[in-house]
């Protein structure tokens, strides 16, 4: 089976697959890593999930002069687990009178575009497990599948408020994919590589690349940052779940798992916001002055945990500061502010790199 | 041109707001308003405008200053005060004078509303620091505020 290998280069570690390869035939030892590399990832989705709700806890206790989770486990370490077990222990309860296939189908398009996207981000020089050379476009159409289980759900729910909370969602992710495509298009200009690996590697020599940018990849970073905001359906932009209009929004049927798994790929989608982010602005796994490049033992990924952090941080900053958007002004923000300065912003982007500006 | 100068304000704006919370993030651990209640059970101290139960200061000698006017038990709104009063010859000047037996108060009932303690022209009842209410038996709840043998201060009347 050399034609999986062949779309899915397999090189999370070497010494792994190597090892692999040398105690098993070639097809079982594919297949063995394509699980292996399964697993990872979904433990990685998980752990990071739960302690992004636990970080949220937190940062938002912080910014309200608050403690917050310190029951369970040191400092409340084991909030989220405890929660995510009671929420597993949970019965799975429904309305008579929703459509049963689409009502339970519709988590898993959240969260499987959500572990999907995963994929694709070169976490270090080896953790990547899908280094495909449309990187940027793959997550630009992956993140607009999430949409449709929101979509499914609310719908699914023949519930008005669900409803109501999916189509402002629709709304929302329509609008507000321009803006993160411009975006993002603005800084593949720079690289001219959509390969999210070798965007990275753009960056080794020539610095981060909203240094080399300097004024739009500035401008397209801060458009960046509000249009991902809105993607996620975080506050400021949280119409879709808006507590004190619409009950939940579109997960107000769900309960259970079902009801973590949007939770979850709320938090999950703020990671990945926050990961492209990292990769397209700050220079992914790469170390700031590239003060640990000689030191061969260390792991990148720290580099690359501490940007998205910083970043995460900065989503859960917006949140817990700004009121809700009207609905109105959402699309305002978007279609005459947010477009026309970003459309602005690329040509000024491929002005400069025409006259040869940049650092 | 405001379109503009209305993008430079509203981040402007946006900006003023995240440095306040940011503010708020950074002194957070220092200035946290949460307390962690059982643990601190020993050097809690509640605020000064805490209204936990009525209570009636005594003296060391065991004097109130209770007149028994039965101001608080006409404030109260819904009869958690009752006073059982009598009257008593004054050995000083030899009046009959009204005297308070037992200053009843029903926790049970009581909203918390302060009344009692504003209509009180002698300050004789004051709020307590003490939340820790619970108890097994509801009758528990009635109290007797003055002490056994108690008696007013000289002088309050004046």
């Amino acid at each position: 089976m050399n034609f999986i290998q062949m779309i899915i280069p397999l090189n999370i570690t070497k010494t792994i697959s190597d090892w692999i390869y040398s105690i098993m035939p070639e097809t079982a030892a594919s297949y063995t890593i394509m699980v292996v590399i399964a697993v990872a990832y979904l433990l990685l989705f998980a752990v990071a999930g739960l302690y992004l709700v636990l970080l949220e806890r937190k940062v938002a206790a912080w910014f309200q002069l608050r403690i917050g989770p310190n029951r369970v486990g040191p400092w409340g370490l084991l909030q989220t687990m405890a929660d995510a077990l009671k929420l597993v222990s949970k019965e799975l309860t429904s309305t008579i009178k929703i459509d049963k296939f689409l009502y339970n189908l519709a988590p898993y398009f959240v969260i499987v575009a959500a572990l999907m996207a995963m994929a694709v981000f070169p976490f270090s020089k080896q953790f990547q497990a899908f280094d495909i050379n449309i990187g940027v476009f793959f997550l630009i159409a992956i993140s607009s599948i999430g949409v449709i289980g929101i979509l499914l759900a609310g719908w699914s729910s023949n519930n008005k408020y669900a409803l109501i909370g999916a189509m402002r969602s629709g709304l929302q992710t329509i609008s507000y994919e321009l803006s993160v495509g411009l975006s993002i298009l603005t800084m593949v200009l720079l690289t001219g590589s959509l390969q999210l690996s070798e965007i990275v590697e753009a960056q080794r020599t020539g610095g981060w690349l909203i240094l080399q940018g300097h004024i739009p990849s500035v401008i397209a970073f801060m458009i960046f940052m509000i249009a991902g905001t809105a993607e996620t359906n975080r506050a400021p932009f949280d119409l879709v779940e808006a507590e004190s209009e619409l009950g939940a929004g579109f997960h107000t049927e769900y309960s259970g798992m079902k009801f973590a798994y949007f939770f979850l790929a709320e938090f999950i989608n703020m990671f990945i916001i926050a990961s492209i982010a990292v990769v397209l602005f700050f220079g992914g796994w790469l170390s700031p002055f590239g003060i640990t490049d000689n030191i061969t033992w260390f792991p990148e990924v720290i580099w690359f945990i501490i940007k998205v952090a910083g970043l995460i941080f900065l989503m859960m900053w917006f949140r817990w500061t700004f009121p809700r958007l009207r609905v109105d002004q959402l699309l305002t923000l978007e279609w005459k502010y947010l477009l026309p300065l970003n459309l602005m912003n690329l040509m000024l982007m491929a002005i400069i790199i025409w006259l040869n500006w940049t650092i | 041109m405001s379109y503009f100068s209305d993008i430079y304000k509203g981040i402007k704006t946006l900006l003023t707001g995240m440095s306040v919370t940011g503010g708020y993030f950074i002194h957070a651990r220092k200035g946290a308003l949460t307390q962690e209640y059982p643990d601190n059970r020993e050097t809690l101290k509640m605020f000064d405008r805490f209204r936990g139960e009525v209570v009636m200061p005594h003296t060391a000698d065991n004097r109130h200053r209770c007149t028994g006017c039965q101001s608080c038990e006409i404030a109260c709104p819904n009869g958690s005060i009752e006073i059982i009063w009598d009257r008593a010859v004054d050995p000083e000047t030899g009046k009959k004078k009204k005297k308070i037996d037992k200053h009843i108060y029903h926790l049970s009932m009581c909203t918390m509303c302060g009344l009692c303690i504003e209509a009180c022209p002698t300050d004789a009842i004051v709020w307590a620091q003490n939340f820790e209410n619970s108890v097994y038996d509801r009758s528990k709840l009635t109290k007797i505020l003055n002490q056994p043998g108690s008696s007013v201060l000289d002088g309050i009347e004046d």
